[in-house]
């Protein structure tokens, strides 16, 4: 198990307290100074060499993203965007960064503006999280009171005004560029890439986008050393990683340890184990609900890193792990995580938007047994066709777990199929109009 | 769900207050110049916070007006977005997370509370006018499922009891405190942390 002196998020629980002088205790903005005065280059450098990989889904290598920003700002300024529209079922991690180690956060985007030559930083929140907002946002007001922020930053020289910004409670807000339509005050519609927004990003300017945890562990990572994160985890999936484990478990918890740490470790050490016993798992979703869940076989032995999931055909995602226990129907849950993304899908692209709706209505006549064995084909035929057709990942995202479910529980949906009827009943289901629409109290 | 009927209902004209239109120039400050379109989310926002916590017709006008943006931009975004109420909702709006991980721990149980307590249907005022609530998707508290949002408060690790209690106290129009209802301490495990147990501050 990870030391705890290697954790990076030491007041993960809030035992030490929020404030900036509890931080700065505990080594926040200690060498903040030092580390800037070193240079651009050492700092990306650093964070190449750590092999840090975005944590906020798509795992890209972090040092590879800061170097996209150009080296010379010319007519355009540079912009820092923190990504903290945390809406993936499952993962509730950065909410705790800003409620509890703001401090690490701010630290983060001074360092980061500086590599990639940004003046403004903006940190787009999710609209539900009001209070977690109006916490770093005191937490801002601190780090501005001690001179960390604002004109020559920490005595850096370097000039950095971070303001905060609300989404409205759109999923698909946390999708970079659709973040940025949001930012200007759009509908979040995800733009067309490329060009990527490093180039024409916020306003047309060059736009770094990052997810909360990945800004709030640099600072620690280049106080510490590239070698000291490298000597965590494994080769390429390097350092630590905050796991936020739900459903049916004994425990639920949020917890930061090394990545590659097995899943059955987690559970039973963390999180009290599954409600019912091991013996009881039906499946896991191991990486927010975007990823295909993983049976109890694979559950048994798989550790959590980007390249091991990857090789179960599912994925890391926001490390979100959420269990489900045999007492649960698992079409349901599927059908439920559907639903999701039927009313989260933005409707710029016809397949997932009609796509995401259909797979929705197939799910819960299979969950209730209406569906026949042709249906089955017809779903998985659905999800290939949003998978890899859309402009942002949002298609793979709602497709992933149904293709999953497929994949692992197509046994328990046969069961509970049967064979086209000769005779057509009449049915009065319309089904080629959303079915909520039917519902009086949704009309 | 985000079906978004528009308030039959609605006032002739819109203004923000003194103190409010201080706060929107705020809003708008925080933004490159020419770029003021950006505070249309926030000053969404405030016409909710003094219009009762809904957006009448009117007020988009006026957004649109003050920001120098089409009607129909201030029209999408609010329509877009699933937090703008475009109906009156009660003076504390129930929200309950129904998503898989809510699910998995019982969240229809609440809903079900919510049913009796409130009112048989949803965005439905109660019959004193107080409350009204929702099912809404994933509010990102997962691991102290189940969990509801009221106005802007979180209440986690919910059961029957306790949301009924809860409940109860809205319809006195009283807020009760916000936060887990079990007293535990924030997202560390129930029975008591497995990890950092004995850090200090330095």
């Amino acid at each position: 198990m990870l030391k705890d002196e290697d954790r990076i998020f030491k007041n993960l629980y809030n035992d030490l307290g929020w404030e900036i002088d509890s931080a700065m205790a505990r080594g926040d903005w200690s060498q903040t100074k030092n580390i800037i005065s070193k240079g651009k280059d050492w700092i990306i450098k650093e964070v190449k060499d750590s092999e840090l990989r975005g944590r906020g889904g798509a795992g890209f290598p972090t040092g590879l993203k800061l170097s996209f920003a150009p080296k010379k700002v010319g007519s355009r300024p540079h912009y820092l965007v923190i990504n903290a529209d945390e809406s993936e079922p499952g993962t509730c991690k950065d909410r705790d960064i800003m409620r509890f180690e703001p401090q690490k956060l701010i630290e983060g985007c001074l360092v980061t503006s500086y590599a990639v030559s940004a003046h403004t930083c903006y940190i787009y929140i999710r609209g539900e999280y009001y209070s977690e907002g109006k916490r770093l946002q005191e937490a801002i007001n601190q780090a501005y009171k001690k001179n960390f922020l604002g004109k020559n930053a920490c005595g850096a020289g370097w000039d950095l005004d971070i303001y905060i910004h609300y989404g409205a409670g759109a999923y698909i807000c946390g999708e970079e560029t659709a973040l940025l339509e949001s930012l200007e005050g759009k509908k979040g519609l995800p733009r067309l890439k490329p060009p990527f927004p490093a180039l024409v990003g916020l306003y047309g300017c060059p736009t770094i986008v990052n997810n909360v945890e990945t800004i709030a562990v640099l600072p620690t990572i280049l106080k510490k050393g590239a070698k000291w994160f490298t000597s965590l985890g494994k080769p390429k999936n390097t350092g630590t990683k905050i796991f936020c484990i739900s459903g049916d478990v004994n425990y639920p918890c949020n917890v930061e340890e090394e990545m590659g740490i097995p899943l059955k470790d987690l559970i039973e050490k963390h999180a009290g184990g599954v409600i019912g016993g091991w013996n009881n798992l039906q499946a896991v979703i191991p990486g927010g609900s975007s990823m295909p869940l993983l049976p109890k076989s694979i559950c048994e032995t798989i550790e959590m890193d980007f390249d091991s999931l990857i090789k179960a055909k599912s994925g890391m995602g926001t490390a979100g792990i959420i269990v489900i226990n045999k007492d649960q129907d698992i079409i349901k849950c599927m059908a439920r995580i559907a639903r999701f993304y039927k009313h989260e899908s933005c409707g710029q692209c016809t397949p997932c938007r009609e796509g995401c709706g259909w797979m929705w209505r197939m799910l819960e006549r299979m969950a209730e047994g209406e569906s026949t064995y042709k249906e089955i084909d017809l779903l998985y035929n659905v999800t290939k066709q949003i998978e890899g057709h859309t402009i942002c990942a949002f298609g793979e995202g709602a497709a992933w777990p149904v293709q999953g479910l497929l994949r692992h529980f197509k046994k328990e949906i046969q069961k509970r199929s049967h064979e086209e009827p000769i005779i057509k009943k009449k049915s009065n289901i319309p089904y080629l109009i959303d079915q909520h629409l039917l519902e009086k109290d949704n009309a | 769900m985000s079906i978004k009927k528009i308030s039959k209902i609605q006032p002739d004209t819109f203004e923000f207050s003194k103190e409010i239109l201080q706060e929107a120039e705020n809003e708008i400050k925080k933004y490159p110049k020419g770029k003021k379109a950006s505070a249309v989310l926030a000053l969404l926002y405030l016409v909710q916070k003094q219009n009762e916590n809904w957006i009448p017709l009117a007020a988009i006008k006026y957004v649109a007006k003050l920001l120098n943006i089409p009607y129909m931009q201030v029209y999408e975004v609010s329509t877009f977005y699933s937090m703008f109420n475009l109906s009156p909702v009660g003076k504390y709006f129930v929200q309950v997370c129904t998503t898989t991980p809510c699910m998995i721990r019982g969240a229809k149980k609440i809903v079900d509370v919510c049913k009796k307590n409130i009112s048989k249907n949803q965005n439905e005022l109660s019959s004193n006018k107080l409350c009204s609530w929702t099912e809404v998707e994933c509010l990102g508290a997962c691991v102290n499922a189940p969990m509801m949002q009221i106005n802007q408060d979180y209440f986690e690790d919910l059961d029957e009891n306790e949301t009924e209690k809860i409940i109860q106290s809205l319809m006195d129009d009283k807020l009760p405190t916000p936060g887990s209802v079990k007293n535990r301490k924030n997202a560390a495990p129930e029975k008591g942390k497995t990890t950092l147990l004995d850090i200090k501050n330095a």
